[in-house]
């Protein structure tokens, strides 16, 4: 019994970590970029669902769908008003544009709504524990995994089916020398901005549905995570990103469990640990690609 | 060589502040098949760089089928009917050689051209259609060359321009390669070459450029340059040799 929520409850934190690290990880493989600006999609996307929900009463499949468009929509032109003009500079004007954009967007819903945590209303189902087996489980996290299993699915068919999909895989490996193949850098660019911002939207679903609100800072959190799970997985492939992700989970499920309840608020600590063993002894990550990269300039 | 394809006039190009290439001009008509020679860091490269868009000129003008296509992007420029085999062969090493071909024909692509142009791959280069669903990094260097030549000519390119084919190949490998670049240009593709290998590259040209410390010192037919340069110099330069292609007195 408490097998099935373990390994339940391991298996949604992962995919909500997955998720997350796939969104940072799509632009990385690209730009080279670590996007410092990628947790405000999470946080915009978790607006979009007060202001769908709460605000203004929408429907939830409505106030859904209007949150995720939102992410990749902010996630968009995000790439194109701020990382766009800065790209063929250095990668240190990259890095502090993202921050730029981070503190930017953090400020303008703290102007535009306020500085103090919003409710979010969620539908019933995202509240709701169903019973398996004698075990209580929240149907959030048997519908994020699900949901997560499409995504990836969803995700793997578009990278490895479609032309544009094989121009991404592309530009990760060989910038340049897609650009040569008449794949404009553009395109590339902004279709794994819009990715990431979508993916950064699913994740902000039950990101936002644990405390069912939303403020300035709620994004910090997500991008930590992303970035964690990047570092343990590998920072170079979506596999790893998600091998990252999972893996990320079940250490802190397993600390969850193994540590004392008097050190039960030391988790991150621990979590941390781990993550500079990561740094001293695998630096590449547990996927790790067997080639030297190329900056886009 | 009045219809001159491509025109290059002044050229001057940079990495950051190091200035690599001072005032080159170039000139080709269609259907020649011509070289760039010269030891490294000559600044061959470099020139094909600028011309297909990858480096910015700093200055200069690069004229193609008589439009002006100075400065501009890479994606625009084999649009126009220019493509480079880059040096080190650049296949995209997790693709699988079909992935390869398919992002090859991107600029033109056209379900029924495409299926066509895949045939005469495969006519060409037996060995892609067997190797058609493996990893592109799977391939022998060999196999990598042809494959990136066959990615390069899936755009059905005016103008074929290869960085150094040969480099790192076996010498079997290498007359593979220099025996399809001479049916490639005998097919009527115009073909520019850059190549370290002078010796080799004079047996197929029509014409070179000697290239040295980013300057022509020398264009001829491959006699004019063999009666009035030492060869063997040119191939055995190490780029800080100034000498590499004194012309002979």
């Amino acid at each position: 019994m408490i097998l099935l929520e373990f390994i339940v409850n391991t298996l949604s934190l992962g995919s909500l970590y997955a998720l997350l690290a796939l969104g940072l990880v799509l632009v990385y493989g690209i730009l080279k970029l670590v996007n410092f600006a990628y947790g405000e999609y999470v946080m915009v996307a978790g607006y979009g669902l007060f202001l769908g929900a709460t605000y203004l009463g929408a429907p939830w499949y409505v106030t859904i769908v209007g949150s995720l468009v939102l992410a990749a929509l902010v996630s968009y032109l995000t790439e194109i008003a701020a990382f766009r003009p800065v790209r063929t500079k250095s990668m240190d004007a990259m890095l502090v544009t993202s921050f730029a954009v981070s503190i930017f967007l953090q400020n303008a819903v703290l102007l535009a709504i306020s500085p103090r945590a919003k409710a979010v209303t969620l539908p019933a189902f995202m509240t709701d524990s169903v019973t398996v087996a004698g075990v209580t489980l929240p149907v959030r996290n048997i519908l994020l995994v699900v949901v997560t299993a499409f995504l990836l699915a969803g995700l793997s068919l578009l990278m490895k089916r479609t032309v544009l999909g094989m121009a991404m895989r592309a530009a990760a490996d060989k910038f340049t020398t897609t650009r040569l193949m008449g794949v404009p850098a553009n395109l590339v660019i902004s279709a794994a901005f819009v990715m990431s911002g979508f993916l950064a939207g699913v994740a902000s679903l039950f990101w936002v549905s644990r405390s069912s609100s939303v403020d300035p800072m709620t994004g910090s959190g997500p991008l930590l995570i992303a970035f964690i799970a990047t570092v343990m997985g590998g920072m170079h492939s979506t596999v790893g990103a998600v091998v990252g992700g999972f893996a990320y989970g079940l250490l802190f499920n397993l600390l969850s469990i193994v540590l004392p309840a008097s050190m039960i608020n030391y988790r991150d600590a621990f979590m941390f640990v781990a993550v500079i063993l990561f740094l001293l002894f695998r630096p590449q990550g547990i996927v790790s690609r067997g080639y030297v990269e190329e900056r886009v300039g | 060589m009045t219809d001159a394809l491509l025109t290059v006039d002044g050229l001057e190009a940079a990495y950051g502040s190091i200035r690599a290439v001072h005032g080159v001009d170039l000139r080709m008509a269609e259907g020649e098949l011509v070289a760039l020679l010269g030891s490294n860091g000559a600044g061959k490269s470099t020139t094909l760089k600028s011309i297909v868009g990858v480096l910015k000129p700093v200055s200069g003008t690069i004229r193609f089928s008589g439009e002006d296509i100075t400065g501009k992007a890479p994606e625009q420029i084999v649009k126009r009917g220019i493509s480079l085999v880059p040096e080190g062969r650049d296949v995209f090493g997790a693709l699988t050689v079909e992935e390869n071909l398919r992002l090859g024909a991107y600029a033109v692509y056209e379900r029924k051209q495409y299926q066509a142009d895949l045939q005469e791959v495969f006519d060409l280069f037996p060995v892609l259609k067997e190797r058609f669903s493996q990893p592109a990094g799977q391939l022998s260097g060999g196999e990598q060359q042809m494959l990136a030549i066959a990615r390069a000519l899936m755009s059905h390119p005016k103008l074929l321009m290869l960085d150094e084919p040969s480099l790192g190949l076996s010498p079997a490998m290498t007359d593979v390669i220099f025996d399809l670049i001479v049916r490639l240009n005998e097919r009527g593709a115009t073909i520019l070459l850059v190549e370290q290998n002078a010796e080799r590259a004079l047996e197929i040209v029509d014409r070179a450029y000697l290239f040295a410390n980013g300057r022509i010192e020398f264009e001829g037919t491959p006699q004019q340059i063999r009666e009035r340069v030492d060869v063997a110099a040119v191939y055995f330069g190490d780029g800080t040799d100034t000498d590499a292609c004194e012309v002979k007195q």
